[in-house]
């Protein structure tokens, strides 16, 4: 740790670019007292500072932005898709016959941000039949375990799908200079309902 | 109806909660036994959630929250023993990463290799989308 | 147990969740049998990541049916959050050392892209 960290004014400063971990925070202790009330939401506060200051993590880089529409769509596809493939996942494992052979496809996504790849990478575990074996953030490419490679329908789909996933991903979190850089420019599908009403609030921080 | 639905689900948890304990038998390797016993864990939650259905009972849901955060620790923990990095994983990092590393290092971890650097670089941003900590 | 009035509500959420308490027990079952079935380890990873998460969330919403209380609605949503979050995350350092560590035959994988120049 620096000399620097340690003065207090930069400390303060440090907690008040981390609102959103010492709120995200504040919020799980409530919940985990299961009432709102003035004394839960202050010692969740305080509990969320100390953990804050106590166990530092590194910044990550995400200069992105939240979109609503697209969140939606987001969200909607995957609980979707947590269905579809948790039930297709439970019978092909209680169907009678012969089990599925998987296969390893390699997946280059569009952004290698740490943020999104990580987003990406954890949805495309919970949704499709795949499973991230290997990933490398220096070039952005997953591995992906497929369960049922045939059933999927070959690793040019599986491509296909995990980069569709991406590209939900990236519309809903990612910055205007990130989309751009990725060729998916804001205003086609999914996309032209709020491109007017949401002010980019992360132009010109997308590059890592 | 309620009964007859709390039955049947008991027993198909109950069913996968043997199967999970015949892979934890079975094995092979330490790795299927992690994943195993973090099906039973989770089982062990369905359970304790049916029984909670039936009675319309509140005061269990604490053992449930308890149970989700540490089931997964147990399968991290082995994988992480048991997940020896090969030698050429050595990856150039940018400067920033290695200064971003440098600024979180609260211990020296001169002795880590690139890969369980990488972890916990995972871990980092993980914890930032969700709510793991 | 409780004493609830029993309304066409009452009678109606009961209904959903008995609905969402065996499709739960199926997806649990089913990563019960996927995991003694599936012949990898990383085949075996993927009834931790999709049926069994979902397994427990449809349980969890049939709790939260039948006891329709704010405070177990949050404690749930915080267990469901829990799941999401950390199974995959335990998958895939599961799979990633079973891979690097050869526990994982690569004959099996057709095809394997791994260590393929890309």
């Amino acid at each position: 740790m620096s000399p620097q960290s340690r003065r207090p004014a930069h400390q303060l400063r440090r907690l008040g670019s981390q609102w959103h971990a010492l709120a995200l925070l504040t919020l799980i202790w409530v919940l985990l007292w299961g009432d709102l009330s003035w004394a839960n939401v202050i010692a969740g506060a305080v509990i969320a500072v100390a953990v804050v200051t106590m166990f530092p993590l590194p910044a990550i880089d995400m200069h992105g932005t939240v979109r609503p529409w697209p969140a939606v769509v987001l969200g909607a596809r995957f609980v979707a898709d947590l269905f579809v493939a948790s039930f297709e996942v439970a019978w092909k494992a209680i169907r009678p016959g012969p089990v599925p052979h998987g296969a390893i496809v390699a997946v280059r996504l569009r952004n290698p941000e740490d943020a999104y790849l990580t987003i990406t990478a954890v949805m495309s575990s919970l949704v499709p039949g795949s499973l991230v074996v290997e990933a490398r953030r220096s070039t952005g490419v997953v591995y992906l375990h497929v369960l049922d490679i045939d059933g999927s329908g070959g690793p040019e789909a599986v491509r296909r799908d995990t980069l569709a996933l991406e590209e939900r991903v990236l519309r809903a979190f990612a910055s205007n200079t990130v989309l751009a850089r990725c060729g998916l420019v804001p205003g086609d599908a999914g996309t032209a309902l709020d491109a007017g009403s949401t002010p980019p609030s992360g132009r010109g921080e997308g590059d890592a | 109806m309620m009964l007859a639905a709390v039955m049947a689900a008991a027993v198909l948890v109950a069913v996968a909660a043997l199967l999970a304990l015949v892979r934890v038998e079975r094995g092979p390797s330490m790795l299927d036994r992690a994943v195993a016993l973090d099906t039973l864990t989770v089982t062990l939650v369905c359970a304790i959630a049916i029984e909670a259905i039936w009675s319309r009972r509140t005061e269990t849901i604490p053992i449930l929250v308890a149970l989700s955060m540490v089931g997964f620790v147990g399968s991290v923990t082995m994988a992480r023993f048991a997940g020896k990095e090969p030698e050429d994983e050595g990856r150039v990092r940018t400067p920033e990463e290695v200064a971003a590393q440098a600024r979180a290092a609260d211990v020296p971890r001169g002795e880590q290799r690139d890969g369980v650097r990488a972890i916990d670089a995972e871990d980092d941003a993980e914890s930032a989308g969700g709510a793991q900590r | 147990m409780t004493h609830v009035d029993p309304g066409l509500w009452t009678t109606i959420a009961d209904t959903v969740a008995a609905v969402f308490l065996l499709a739960g027990a199926f997806l649990t079952l089913g990563a019960g049998v996927g995991l003694l079935r599936f012949p990898s380890l990383l085949a075996r990873m993927h009834t931790v990541t999709k049926p069994q998460v979902l397994g427990l969330i449809l349980l969890l919403t049939a709790l939260a049916l039948r006891v329709r209380s704010w405070s177990a609605v949050g404690m749930l949503v915080l267990v469901v959050a829990f799941q999401l979050v950390t199974s995959p995350v335990a998958a895939h350092m599961v799979g990633r050392a079973g891979f690097r560590t050869g526990k994982v035959d690569p004959d099996d994988l057709r095809p394997n892209e791994f260590g393929e120049p890309d």
